[in-house]
């Protein structure tokens, strides 16, 4: 058939099943969104920001497991969403985002709204193209999609100059794609896979060490089962939060930075790390050289680059963790449970000396108490977004978590303003749960815009705003680490978050007691809309258990046990 | 794992295709290395080219760039080792009114010839492995050489 560059990404969405389309239209993108204009096989979410939509095209594709697509303009709106492009990067988010670009004949001439699309983006994608002709178009359509959603998964970018929109060709997307120099493997070798299950069997504290990587292959119930079958106790990374569930009596918690003391413990102490869709970020190994420093390490990752990059693996296996995790399951009669029952009372007592806790305060509201209660209220219903602070933290700490894919936050480039856009994807791929999105007073101002899209498109995110007046984690390192010299983080002057979200047409609930909580929430989701509940909370409290920046997972801050000061 | 920078020579098969070679040479900059030379050349009979790289940095950066190298899509292959046989070439340019026999001499040494004469100079062209060129080069500065220019290494695995 012969049709327009513009009328052959329309088809490509369809073939690949795209229901959903962020984006914001301009210039050199409008022969797209006039065909977006005549089509109804998909909708499209009109952001307020470019930033939002690729944000809002991470949280649907985390929520769904599918590729998200965003669509804008050249110039400035690629370049405001060249941030998503890196956040996706980071936490390996399955993307395709094609931007307009200025015709073919005035690349390179400084043309109004002109940017090296490409050459900006080829650092935060896992692969990028600039269309010279619409005759390539299919092939680099169906290549970016099998891309972005293969191998370790990533965003890749299609700049699309406006003439190339125009041009009239042959469309066939029935075509075999043909790329010799990307296969990814999949498939652990069984040799090493044999090795490892036998060094597991030989273990005395073993520990799994599961990453977010188990979430982008599926495997998470593989892993449940795993973990199961070998009675071997786990810590998860922030990314991996879901993978087993809360009540799991096998899983000891969060590890890192802000893990719990029994996690940092357990991977200290460990004598074979089991690794699973991990990358040994610096956020959870602290001082590497100290990092499980008596362990073995087993390494599976799709990725051979994330092997022993940084920390040496005595068993790498490369491949998909779900196709490894099952071969490895063939063999778990090999491995006995029963050998592990004093490391898992080791850990037990590791955690009867310092839970993860915190301690209430009379007056004022602590903000690790509104996510146990969002838990207590809405638990396995709603998934969770977070944008990033302290509030992130204690997301990832207190909130009962129960399945992958129900949280949703910027882990490796750690970007405010994330959340709320996010949500508002998570909400489009999964409109049966709650999205709620925990934020802060700071955060929220990054993408607030996104009350428009929001409620223009009926889509009920409801943000529950930890407001302590401050940039708080940053604030906690200045109290930490720089004598409370409190450098711009105090946010004293505030807007009106109540009258924000009326402006907009959402609803805002200011609330100072547990009781007022319940009832915001309760009310919130009953009246299925936008809402804004701006929790006033301890301003001081700070996020513990804490491994200072560059130092040793088992020297940790510790929560001041009642009645210290 | 030494952290000490080592000459490494680093040869990549990759599609012919724009902006590949930018991909490639991303990867270094964006750790703060420097490449010492590159050259690049389309493989006859096949939609591929390669490259070869020689740059110096700590044996562990090197091989994470080696795997990243890897990872870019448009990269078929990728070779780092010792074991490389390695040529350079330099042609360097010289006043007519040198020794010419004896230049002649110096440049057989270093598997090359005097390639054309002109007025006022000569160009002559060596080959060889980079250390002797490096040689080579320290030896012909007392014939006032105008201008040199080297190829940069070529390097085949043996
Ligand atoms: C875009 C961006 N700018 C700056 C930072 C650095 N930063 C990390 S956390 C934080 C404070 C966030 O404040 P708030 O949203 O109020 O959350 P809180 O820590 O108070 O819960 C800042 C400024 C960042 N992560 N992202
Ligand atoms: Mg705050």
């Amino acid at each position: 058939m012969q049709i327009s560059g513009a009328q052959m990404v329309i088809e490509a969405f369809i073939a690949e099943g795209v229901d959903t389309v962020f984006g914001y239209p301009g210039g050199a993108i409008m022969n797209v969104y006039d065909e977006i204009y005549k089509q109804d096989k998909f909708q499209h979410i009109l952001n307020r920001h470019e930033q939002a939509s690729v944000h809002a095209a991470e949280g649907y594709s985390k929520a769904s497991g599918k590729v998200g697509v965003a669509m804008i303009t050249s110039g400035p709106g690629f370049t405001n969403a060249v941030t998503g492009l890196a956040d996706a990067y980071m936490d390996s988010i399955p993307l395709v985002v094609i931007s307009g670009q200025v015709p073919m004949s005035l690349i390179g001439t400084d043309a109004f709204q002109e940017i090296d699309a490409v050459g900006i983006s080829r650092s935060c994608t896992k692969h990028n193209y600039l269309v010279t002709d619409a005759k390539d178009l299919p092939r680099i359509l169906k290549e970016a999609f099998y891309i972005a959603r293969t191998g370790r998964p990533g965003p890749v970018h299609i700049d699309i100059p406006k003439d190339v929109t125009a041009q009239i060709e042959e469309f066939d997307y029935d075509i075999e794609l043909d790329l010799e120099t990307y296969k990814p493997h999949t498939k652990g070798n069984p040799r090493q896979i044999k090795k490892a299950i036998e060094a597991i069997a030989k273990a005395k504290r073993p520990l799994f060490y599961l990453g977010g990587g188990i979430i982008n292959a599926n495997a998470a119930y593989e892993v449940r089962e795993f973990v199961q079958k070998t009675g071997i106790p786990a810590v998860e990374t922030f990314m991996a939060r879901g993978v087993l569930s809360f009540d799991d009596k096998l899983l000891i918690g969060m590890l890192g930075m802000h893990g719990s003391y029994a996690s940092n413990m357990a991977m200290s102490e460990t004598d074979l790390v089991i690794g699973l869709g991990v990358r040994f970020d610096d956020r959870v190994t602290g001082k590497l050289s100290e990092f499980a420093k008596n362990a073995d390490v087993i390494h599976v990752d799709i990725d051979p680059a994330s092997i022993s990059k940084l920390v040496n693996a005595d068993y790498p296996i490369v491949g998909d963790v779900k196709n490894v995790v099952s071969d490895m399951l063939e063999q778990v009669g090999k491995i006995d449970s029963n050998n592990y029952e004093s490391w898992r009372e080791t850990i037990i007592n590791f955690n009867e000396l310092h839970p993860l806790t915190f301690h209430e305060d009379s007056e004022r509201i602590k903000p690790q108490w509104v996510v146990k209660r969002v838990g207590e209220l809405l638990g396995d219903d709603a998934n969770i977004s977070t944008d990033v602070g302290q509030h992130q933290m204690w997301a990832g700490q207190f909130y009962p978590f129960t399945r992958p894919r129900q949280f949703i936050s910027s882990s490796g480039l750690g970007t405010m303003g994330f959340g709320f856009p996010a949500a508002i994807g998570v909400k489009a791929a999964s409109p049966e749960k709650t999205s709620i999105n925990f934020t802060g007073d700071g955060s929220i101002l990054m993408n607030v815009q996104e009350l428009m899209t929001a409620v223009e498109k009926k889509i009920p995110v409801i943000n529950i705003i930890l407001n302590n007046n401050f940039l708080g984690m940053v604030r906690q390192w200045q109290t930490l680490f720089y004598d409370k010299r409190h450098s711009e983080t105090d946010l004293s002057v505030q807007p009106d978050f109540v009258k924000l979200a009326e402006a907009f047409g959402g609803i805002g609930y200011r609330v100072k007691t547990k009781e007022e909580f319940d009832a915001a929430l309760k009310d919130a989701v009953e009246k299925n809309v936008v809402a804004f509940i701006e929790v006033i909370v301890h301003r001081m409290e700070n996020v513990m258990p804490m491994v200072p920046s560059g130092g040793s997972l088992f020297n940790m801050m510790l929560l001041e046990k009642k009645g210290d000061k | 794992m030494t952290e000490e920078n080592q000459r490494r020579v680093v040869s990549v098969i990759v599609i012919n295709e724009a902006s590949v070679l930018s991909r490639i040479t991303d990867l270094f900059s964006g750790r703060g290395y420097n490449i010492t030379s590159l050259t690049v050349a389309p493989i006859p009979d096949s939609r591929y080219s390669r490259l070869t790289i020689v740059t110096a940095g700590s044996v562990r950066v090197i091989e994470q760039i080696t795997k990243q190298l890897h990872k870019l899509i448009p990269v078929l292959r990728v070779y780092e080792h010792e074991d490389m046989v390695e040529k350079e070439m330099a042609m360097i340019k010289i006043p007519i009114t040198e020794n010419l026999s004896d230049i002649n001499i110096l440049c057989e040494a270093y598997n090359g010839k005097i390639v054309n004469t002109g007025e006022n100079t000569i160009i002559a062209i060596v080959t060889d492995e980079p250390k002797r060129i490096d040689n080579f080069l320290n030896a012909i500065k007392r014939y006032n050489p105008k201008e040199i220019v080297r190829s940069g290494a070529v390097a085949l695995e043996r």
